[in-house]
């Protein structure tokens, strides 16, 4: 499904921040991506939806050669996937409906189906309720459903969550992970980097441990390993 | 593209039109004082070109007499010019007819010199059968006797001919500048549209929106700014023209001169500045958001 060789990514600053990736990740995988700050992982995840492209080397994402796509087929690629940030990015003045429906009707959906597929996805994370409020009316875990629901609402084969629960309570936090494995459980693959080592040691899939740019440890199952 | 995306695209374009209502309100002013001087400039430079090719193609020369010639002198004269190729007829005016054109043309000021004051000499007015002629005919009446000054349309015809060229070089630097003045206060218009709704362009590009999809109510905005800024010179010009155009031309009545008739003229006056301002409009919208799309 995902797959990158000899990957290399060095900015016009100098940096370099992927010295040589090697990852295959299947269909239908949990995968978390840990490690210290400034390993890599952001821009790892970054190159999977094509916000940066490598210096060196392959990255493949289903039938998508993303060295080779050009830039005109990027959001092609990006419908089959969805990301979720530590900041949420809900639109203030829109509604919870507003906002999941949003992501569906810039791809210019059709709006019988759209807004079945808004009840759908609210109702999976929990929220139909609160489809009239605005996002400051809501706690950080529900915003951050809202930013779940908004990413999957175009069912896209990867679900990217960069940090997703860097800004909730550890309560807070456990539900969003459950609803994540749930996400999972229909098929969705599941990239998601965070610094929450009790997440990654309690409920246990692959590890990737990025560091200096590398895979230092590539895991199933295995613990976060790093000191906190 | 669908009417449902049209639709949006055209309500998301006036919605940030009417948030951002200060620098809209600007840079439709600055698309408006641009295409007024260029619509002014354009008006003015065609009709004076019109003007011009009117009096190059008069075959009117004017031959003045020599206040010293005798009626027999005059005869004489009238003869040998009639005796010239390619004249037609040979007619005479007075001085004092001519002082009459004059207070007629400039008004009842010129009527101090009526009488023995008259400065004007008496002319014959020589026509020629083609335009093409009338400056042979001229040079060779000026070597006739009892010729003090031959005139023809052509020779001022050249003239203002000269003075246009320097004067449409100028206006085209002025306007260029003012083009660019325009273009520049629409692209900042459009960046702060930008601005304020760049957490809404980075999710379209997340989730997959095309970069036209997101371009479109930008562009749309651009355009309408420049429309708009288009409308106020349009309306403003019409009317003058239509007004300067009714007087002219009561004013040129007893003349061969006219001006540009308003249909077709001004209809395509207008057509060009409209499409000006909306080209400007959305150049100015697609410079600025070009660098928005690289997400």
């Amino acid at each position: 499904m995902i797959e990158m060789s000899n990957v290399y990514k060095k900015y016009s600053n100098g940096i370099t921040a992927i010295n040589g990736l090697d990852v295959r990740i299947e269909q239908g995988e949990f995968v978390y991506v840990v490690g210290p700050s400034g390993a890599g992982k952001s821009t790892f995840i970054k190159m999977i939806y094509r916000e940066e492209l490598p210096t060196k080397g392959t990255v493949k994402v289903g039938e998508f050669e993303l060295e080779n796509l050009k830039p005109k087929k990027i959001p092609y690629l990006r419908r089959h996937v969805g990301v979720v940030f530590q900041d949420f990015k809900l639109l203030p003045r829109l509604t919870v409906y507003e906002n999941v429906a949003y992501a569906m009707q810039v791809l210019e959906k059709n709006p019988k189906q759209i807004q079945k597929r808004v009840l759908e996805v609210l109702d999976l994370v929990g929220l139909k309720h609160k489809v009239r409020m605005f996002p400051n009316e809501l706690s950080g875990g529900e915003q951050q459903r809202i930013a779940i629901a908004r990413a999957i609402a175009n069912m896209p084969r990867v679900l990217i969550a960069d940090e997703p629960t860097g800004n909730l309570d550890p309560e807070t936090a456990w539900g969003i992970m459950e609803l994540l494995e749930q996400i999972n459980n229909q098929g969705t693959t599941i990239i998601m980097a965070t610094h929450n080592s009790e997440i990654v040691n309690r409920v246990r899939h692959r590890v990737l441990a990025v560091e200096n740019g590398r895979i230092a440890r590539d895991q199933e199952g295995g613990e976060y390993g790093y000191e906190i | 593209m669908k009417f449902r995306t049209i639709k949006r695209h055209i309500v998301e374009s006036l919605r940030s039109i009417v948030r951002n209502g200060w620098m809209t309100l600007a840079a439709v002013s600055a698309v408006a004082v641009t295409l007024l001087l260029v619509g002014s400039f354009i008006a003015l430079l065609m009709n004076v070109n019109k003007l011009a090719s009117d009096i190059e193609n008069n075959v009117l020369v004017r031959v003045h007499i020599d206040l010293a010639a005798e009626e027999a002198d005059q005869e004489s004269l009238k003869s040998s010019l009639e005796g010239l190729d390619n004249v037609e007829s040979v007619e005479f005016v007075s001085r004092d007819t001519e002082l009459q054109n004059v207070i007629g043309s400039y008004g009842e000021t010129f009527g101090l010199f009526d009488g023995d004051n008259n400065p004007l000499y008496d002319v014959f007015e020589v026509n020629t059968n083609s335009p093409e002629s009338t400056a042979e005919v001229a040079k060779a009446a000026e070597g006739l006797d009892y010729v003090a000054e031959v005139n023809y349309g052509g020779s001022d015809a050249e003239r203002l001919f000269e003075v246009m060229s320097t004067v449409r070089n100028v206006g085209t630097i002025i306007i260029v500048a003012l083009i660019f003045t325009a273009v520049f206060l629409i692209s900042n218009t459009i960046r702060i549209t930008i601005f304020s709704r760049r957490t809404e362009i980075e999710i379209m590009k997340l989730v997959g929106a095309t970069n036209w999809f997101i371009r479109w109510p930008f562009l749309i905005e651009g355009a309408m700014i420049g429309l708009v800024g288009a409308l106020i010179p349009v309306s403003i010009i019409s009317y003058v023209y239509l007004t300067g155009y009714s007087s002219m031309t009561n004013y040129l009545a007893s003349s061969t001169y006219s001006l540009l008739e308003p249909n077709p003229f001004l209809f395509l006056l207008i057509a060009l500045l409209l499409g000006i301002g909306i080209v400007i409009g959305s150049l100015g919208s697609a410079l600025s958001i070009r660098k928005f799309l690289k997400i």
